[in-house]
């Protein structure tokens, strides 16, 4: 619950709306606002710890992270909005964070600016400011500032502004009492501002003038009248509206008037100037204050500060040098990941096994029955083992190591790089990264999406996203490349896999930047859209702080997501495997049901059914099959890949079938987990499905042309 | 006034002030918040491999731009070297 200002009418609301969890009434709500890139995340990790958790706006997707901590005895709530350069709503990021500041009045907004660049974040810093008078800047990044021998006066910034000014190097944990002092100070009402007033030229100040009257009539004295005045003449109302609707419910009776004061606001706005020429005006004279303010507080003692940046940014985005050195970064952090992961799995499945082991002499020396055995330990537990043992060991490489990539700065690098292939598909650069990070799970690469802000380019990367193979489905198509394509034996074994696999790899990218394109045409026509890429400066990454946010944030939420699909599925899969019906298993007959259709695109029954039931998790689609072509009753492995080819020409595959079942692999709804978190992530039965239906048409559209034209042509 | 260039005509090393911005509505609200307002100094640093976009410093940070953005924007040019 939050207490504000005391209105009563609001708290409730506000409650309803944010969905902030105080404990008691006496705690301090504090948000946390800042231009991208400027380490706001680092100081809220800093300041909350672990005691956090991530939530989503109300009816919105924009993600927000809230977290706690205790100073002076009473307890802070801390709301990290998401990251923008503005707050005039032109965003969906931007609409929350001016919400959050505007409607739920925090106890204290904490801005983060950058130290190396001061003057460009206190545009940002000036909004907040139009808004609440409680307000406390963080001036973050101090050691960067150092190193590139840049000087901020922070008592002249503090002066200047009229608010607290911190420096922090949240990094390091450098700075974060006094920021929690400052804070207290501001929240607890101790120590009272005095903002400094942005002044606008003399048509916009006559244009408030006329305004502000009228809508603090409507609104109340505690309503930022000035700031949705200004809103108003921009032809906003949505931030007036907010507010009336949510703060000062008890005046809806005027609503009528809304209209009588917009036609008002434009028709005197009319008779001076355009919108567009009044929000020049407005931002010109943010920015010129933000430039005379940032002029007398930030000393650039080297005007060459950033030449090491450019330095390195003229090779890794050069002509010659840019994709190649990105391919060869990539190439290193997937085969690391394979290599890697490849000791830890055996050692957890040994583990694993050990453990069923156990839980088999329970069973026996309990007596308990065979079928309550067979569903918990040949089903349920193997399923969740087999996709912990498989899953776990690449994600714990590859988060970590694609973080460090991502905090040293290169990755917006890549996507620089890359940015025209994604223009021509109608798509975003920053798509390039999301892909990068569905190599590694698809589920990631949904979330990851986040970072791309323009909405229509963030949907198109997140139903595309599937088309690029993920961990689990890697080690299906290496071993179907090198039984198939390459062949068990020879010297050029090793050669045609790695070939037929980047073929895969690449015809994923295709197929991802054709649907874009298509995707962009038509269903998604309307949606807005944007392209601003900020290639911000190199930074060192913290290798222990890269370790936990990786493990924390993205490793163990995709395993968790994936433990709760992989579990209820291994009964399924149990009980389909070992019901009878008239002398032949469920999973038989459901197999048998599929072949007809399955032999269409190129596969049978039996491999269609094992992606169906492989839903939870694509890497027990390989011991699907197995299990079901050897009739047994639950999941297993064979011990070489000859083993396996032999089962599966046994069973009657081609090179066809291998073809097929690669291209199905590549091409096919998204696993179960990854479903889950693009429903989460776009909060839309409609997107989802959208999601779920592309990559499975296109499969089955390959496959049908792959295995006809083939059988034509007579190569089969 | 001399006369002015489109952004993305500026060759990688010169510099330009802004002068005129063709956006309307919110697109040109995007492009007022990363600081482009009039009078502002742009510095094209460097085209990526395959020559779109470009990465301009605009305010003290490195923003890309397409080309189509950037041809919105008119800069008058700088000598170089100024």
């Amino acid at each position: 619950m939050m207490r504000l200002r005391k209105q009563t009418g609001r708290i409730e609301n506000i409650k309803s709306v944010f969905e902030v969890e105080t404990g008691s009434p006496d705690d301090y709500v504090i948000a946390l606002a800042g231009n991208p890139n400027t380490g706001k995340s680092t100081v809220f990790n800093s300041l909350a710890g672990l005691n956090q958790h991530t939530g989503n706006w109300p009816g919105k997707t924009v993600n927000y992270a809230q977290g706690k901590y205790v100073y002076e005895g009473i307890q802070h709530i801390l709301v990290d909005l998401p990251g923008t350069y503005s707050l005039m709503a032109n965003s969906a990021d931007e609409e929350a964070a001016r919400d959050f500041i505007c409607l739920a009045g925090p106890h204290a907004t904490v801005v983060v600016t950058d130290a190396t660049c001061v003057e460009r974040n206190l545009n940002m810093v000036l909004q907040v400011m139009e808004i609440t008078d409680r307000v406390v800047v963080c001036v973050n990044l101090l050691d960067e500032a150092k190193r590139k021998n840049i000087k901020v006066d922070l008592a002249a910034l503090s002066s200047l502004l009229g608010v607290p000014v911190v420096g922090t190097n949240a990094r390091e944990g450098q700075g974060l009492n006094e920021l929690k002092e400052a804070v207290y100070q501001v929240a607890s009402g101790s120590k009272k501002n005095r903002p400094i007033r942005v002044v606008y030229d003399q048509e916009v100040e006559n244009a408030i003038g006329l305004i502000e009257p009228l809508i603090k009539d409507r609104t109340g004295d505690e309503a930022p009248s000035r700031w949705l005045a200004l809103r108003f003449l921009e032809g906003d109302n949505t931030a007036f509206l907010a507010y009336k609707n949510l703060v000062r419910d008890d005046c809806k009776e005027k609503s009528d008037d809304l209209a009588t004061l917009s036609s008002e606001s434009s028709s005197m706005l009319g008779k001076q100037m355009e919108i567009d020429d009044f929000r020049d005006r407005v931002v010109g004279s943010l920015v010129k204050l933000a430039e005379d303010i940032g002029g007398k507080t930030v000393y650039y003692k080297n005007e060459d500060y950033n030449r090491l940046d450019h330095k390195i940014d003229s090779v890794v985005t050069s002509k010659i040098w840019g994709i190649p050195i990105m391919l060869a970064m990539l190439g290193l952090v997937f085969w690391l990941t394979i290599q890697g992961a490849n000791y830890p799995s055996e050692a957890l499945a040994a583990g694993f096994f050990w453990i069923e082991e156990r839980l088999t002499q329970l069973f026996v020396w309990a007596g308990w029955p065979d079928w309550l055995y067979g569903a918990l330990v040949l089903g349920v537990y193997r399923t969740l083992a087999w996709v912990v043992s498989v899953m776990l060991p690449p994600m714990a490489i590859f988060f970590p190591l694609f973080t460090l990539l991502e905090d040293s700065g290169y990755l917006p690098r890549i996507a620089f790089n890359l940015d025209n292939f994604f223009k021509k598909a109608c798509s975003h650069g920053k798509q390039a990264l999301t892909m990068c990070m569905g190599f590694g799970c698809n589920a990631a690469g949904v979330v990851a999406c986040r970072i791309i802000d323009s909405p229509r380019e963030r949907l198109i990367a997140t139903i595309t996203n599937n088309f690029v193979p993920c961990n689990g489905r890697f080690p299906t198509l290496i071993a179907l490349a090198m039984i198939f394509i390459a062949g068990t034996s020879g010297p050029c074994q090793s050669i045609l896999a790695s070939l037929s696999i980047t073929g895969v790899i690449v015809l994923g990218v295709v197929i991802t930047l054709s649907v874009s394109k298509v995707l962009s045409k038509t269903v998604l026509k309307g949606l807005p859209s944007s392209f601003t890429l900020e290639l911000p400066p190199y930074r060192k990454p913290l290798v222990g702080r890269v370790l936990v946010r990786s493990i924390y944030d993205r490793t163990l939420f995709v395993l968790a997501r994936a433990v709760v699909v992989a579990a209820p599925a291994g009964l399924i899969i149990w009980i389909l495997a070992n019901v009878q019906v008239r002398n032949t298993s469920i999973l038989q007959l459901c197999a048998q049901a599929l072949d007809p259709f399955a032999y269409y695109l190129g596969l049978d029954g039996y491999i269609l059914l094992a992606f169906i039931l492989g839903f939870p998790a694509n890497e027990i689609v390989i011991p699907i099959i197995i299990m079901s072509y050897m009739a047994t009753g639950s999941l297993i492995e064979l011990e070489s890949l000859s083993d396996l080819r032999n089962l599966l020409v046994y069973h009657g595959w081609t090179w066809l079938t291998g073809v097929c079942t690669m291209l199905f692999c590549l091409n096919h709804f998204p696993c179960g987990t990854t479903m889950l978190t693009i429903f989460k992530e776009t909060r839309s039965k409609k997107w989802s499905l959208l999601a779920f239906l592309v990559p499975t048409v296109t499969g089955i559209t390959i496959c049908f042309l792959v295995a006809q034209t083939a059988r034509l042509l007579g190569l089969v | 006034m001399s006369e002015l260039t489109p952004l993305n005509c500026l060759a990688p090393g010169n510099a330009g002030i802004v002068r005129r911005l063709l956006f309307q509505g919110s697109e040109r609200r995007r492009m007022l918040d990363l600081g482009l307002i009039c009078d502002t100094i742009v510095k094209a640093l460097r085209k990526s491999p395959s020559g779109d976009p470009v990465a301009y410093e605009i305010r003290r940070t490195v923003i890309a731009l397409r080309s189509e953005e950037a041809a919105k924007i008119l800069v008058e040019c700088m000598s170089v070297g100024a």
